[in-house]
């Protein structure tokens, strides 16, 4: 039934789901966002860091969280390599790069679900923490904390990054390189060295995003298909590469995903972000907040 | 008719007759089986390539128009207990308008933009089909399969031979497209649209038919599949494997001429069956993911790259 007080906790889950959203989402902005880089596995990469946060939670029975952190310095560098690869193999050989450079990444999404899948099954897996499975009630809404920690931790992360993105010197040149790739060069400034840090923070990102996704939710090998859409949606709504943008979009389709859920069932919500995601590529492809 | 038309139609027909010789003589029905799945991902594949090799738009969404033929085949069997050929037509009609609907969705769209969007399409379809209680919604649904007609003594044989049928129909219409003004117009917008518009040649229209004719043609080749599993649910008819399949095979076997897909198809496709039987599905994936990637980076122009000029884009076969 569809009630005032149904509506409004649609709402208030929504935008905690969103901000979460956010959250696996701002490494993608940066990457295709700013980059350009037709990253379709950075969905699956998200996954493998929720697996290696599982690993380090089941066996070593670390705070998801440290966990995530732990694993930032291993997905640097995956990051860093995976660009050097992209670079090397297609921007250096020009034209249709974007195109073999899908087919390249969802070649990599593949391999990553495969190996996640012989090395762990394709149960679901999940986390133990002390937060994970109590909630605080606000009158009659019950907010579960997992989600609160979520929110906090993807609010926080959205904040640094869009401060190190404008404020340091790194951050800047990222946005640069975004903008005038020639440009930087003629001023002497290497756009590839640059291009590789920024694609190495954004999929460090992605440690900490992982540990997110399996503190809200268990995993299983194959959840990075919904997140394809998922997290495109957020980056091409939020107008590419805009960091904040991505916030606004992420609590746009967080809402939209909850509202559906409360009112139509589950079973609609994963054409939800696709289905936002085709209108906005067909009314304003660039975005909310466009460059 | 020209001397490579002759070449191309005799080897249709003696493809055709060594199809229909095999269904008369073997016994055995597996090889029908796997060769089915073979047949039919070349169909996908050659179809794929009119919109994703020749006019460059790289196509996501063939599970969408695969999907869609499948249950077009559900459709009209739960509803009226049509024949196949009805089946295959009618998935024919819709894939084509499926086609259109994309093509004019995606106008302003280039690159990865399409390819997302394709994607995305697929999903939003895949989960109007779940939400549909009369072709079976997420639980899927079991096809009763009609009493099979002569000269066939079984289903699955008969379903090879019309599989067979579609693959000559489909690099027909695909050879057809690539020696015409239709194929040239469409490679010119490839490697340059604005440039192709500035010079006459009709973007718009080319870009459409394509989309029409290759999603006509994929759900084409996608409605035995029905008839063939004698059950769908829409996570296996739109399964995303079926796009990264045919995007592999296109591309390992080269997408500027026709008959890179259909060595694509048939090696992968080959490959897929034996490693699925001898070891497990998990690896077949594993496979195809390495050897798409494989390709993609050390050998961009596919197989027929590999065997230097004769094979280029615009040359005649």
């Amino acid at each position: 039934m569809f009630s005032i007080d149904l509506l409004r906790d649609a709402v208030v889950l929504g935008v905690l789901l969103g901000c979460f959203y956010a959250a696996v989402s701002i490494g993608l902005s940066i990457s295709f966002g700013l980059l350009d880089v037709p990253h379709v596995a950075h969905p699956a990469f998200l996954v493998l860091a929720s697996y290696g946060v599982y690993l380090l939670n089941d066996s070593y029975d670390i705070d998801p969280l440290l966990a995530g952190l732990l694993l930032t310095p291993l997905f640097f560098l995956l990051g860093l390599v995976t660009y050097r690869l992209y670079h090397e193999t297609f921007e250096k050989r020009g034209s249709d790069a974007a195109v073999r450079g899908i087919a390249f990444f969802f070649g990599v999404a593949f391999i990553i679900e495969v190996l996640i899948i012989l090395q762990f099954g394709v149960d679901q897996r999940s986390v133990t923490a002390s937060y994970i499975g109590k909630a605080w009630r606000f009158g009659d809404l019950r907010i579960p904390i997992r989600q609160l920690v979520a929110f906090a931790v993807a609010i926080g992360l959205t904040v640094l990054l869009a401060a190190y993105l404008s404020k340091t010197f790194m951050g800047r040149a990222i946005r640069a390189v975004a903008q005038d790739e020639e440009g930087l060069r003629l001023m002497g400034a290497n756009p590839v060295r640059i291009k590789q840090v920024a694609f190495g923070i954004a999929t460090a990102v992605l440690g900490i995003a992982g540990a997110l996704l399996i503190i809200v939710a268990p995993v299983e090998p194959t959840l990075d298909r919904v997140y394809i859409g998922r997290t495109f949606c957020v980056v091409v709504m939020a107008g590419l590469g805009s960091i904040s943008g991505t916030l606004i979009a992420s609590i746009i389709l967080g809402v939209a995903e909850s509202i559906v859920l409360t009112m139509f069932g589950a079973s609609w919500a994963p054409a939800i972000s696709f289905a936002l995601l085709l209108g906005v590529l067909a009314v304003r492809p660039q975005g909310l907040l466009g460059r | 008719m020209q001397r490579s038309s002759i070449v191309f139609w005799t080897g249709a027909l003696l493809f055709l007759a060594v199809v229909f010789a095999m269904t008369q003589l073997l016994r055995n029905e597996y090889p029908f089986f796997a060769g089915y799945v073979i047949l039919q991902f070349v169909v996908l594949s050659v179809a794929w390539t009119i919109l994703g090799g020749y006019a460059g738009y790289v196509n996501f969404g063939t599970n969408a128009f695969f999907g869609v033929g499948v249950y077009t085949a559900v459709l009209l069997v739960q509803a009226y207990k049509a024949p196949l050929g009805v089946q295959i037509a009618a998935a024919a009609v819709v894939g084509s308008l499926l086609g259109l609907g994309v093509g004019l969705l995606t106008l302003r769209m280039r690159g990865i933009f399409f390819s997302i969007a394709t994607i995305a399409l697929a999903i939003v379809i895949e989960t109007t089909v779940t939400n549909w209680r009369f072709v079976g919604g997420a639980a899927g649904i079991q096809l009763q399969r009609p009493p099979v007609t002569a000269p066939f003594d079984s289903y699955v044989k008969m379903l090879f031979f019309v599989q067979a049928l579609l693959v000559v129909l489909a690099v027909a219409i695909t050879r057809f497209i690539q020696n015409s003004r239709i194929g040239r117009g469409l490679h010119a917008l490839r490697d340059d649209e604005l440039a192709a518009e500035c010079t006459g040649v009709p973007t718009l229209r080319l870009k459409l038919l394509a989309c029409v004719i290759s999603g006509a043609l994929i759900s084409a080749g996608g409605a035995p599949a029905a008839m063939y599993v004698q059950y769908a649910n829409p996570d296996s008819a739109f399964n995303l494997n079926y796009s990264v399949s045919v995007l592999a095979m296109s591309l390992i076997g080269g997408t500027s001429h026709w008959i890179g897909p259909i060595l694509g198809a048939v090696l992968l496709g080959t490959t897929q069956q034996f490693l699925t039987v001898t070891i497990s599905s998990e690896i077949n994936v594993l496979v195809l993911g390495v050897m798409l990637v494989v390709f993609v980076v050390a050998a961009p122009k596919g197989i027929i790259g590999l065997f230097g000029k004769s094979f280029r884009s615009g040359g005649r076969a």
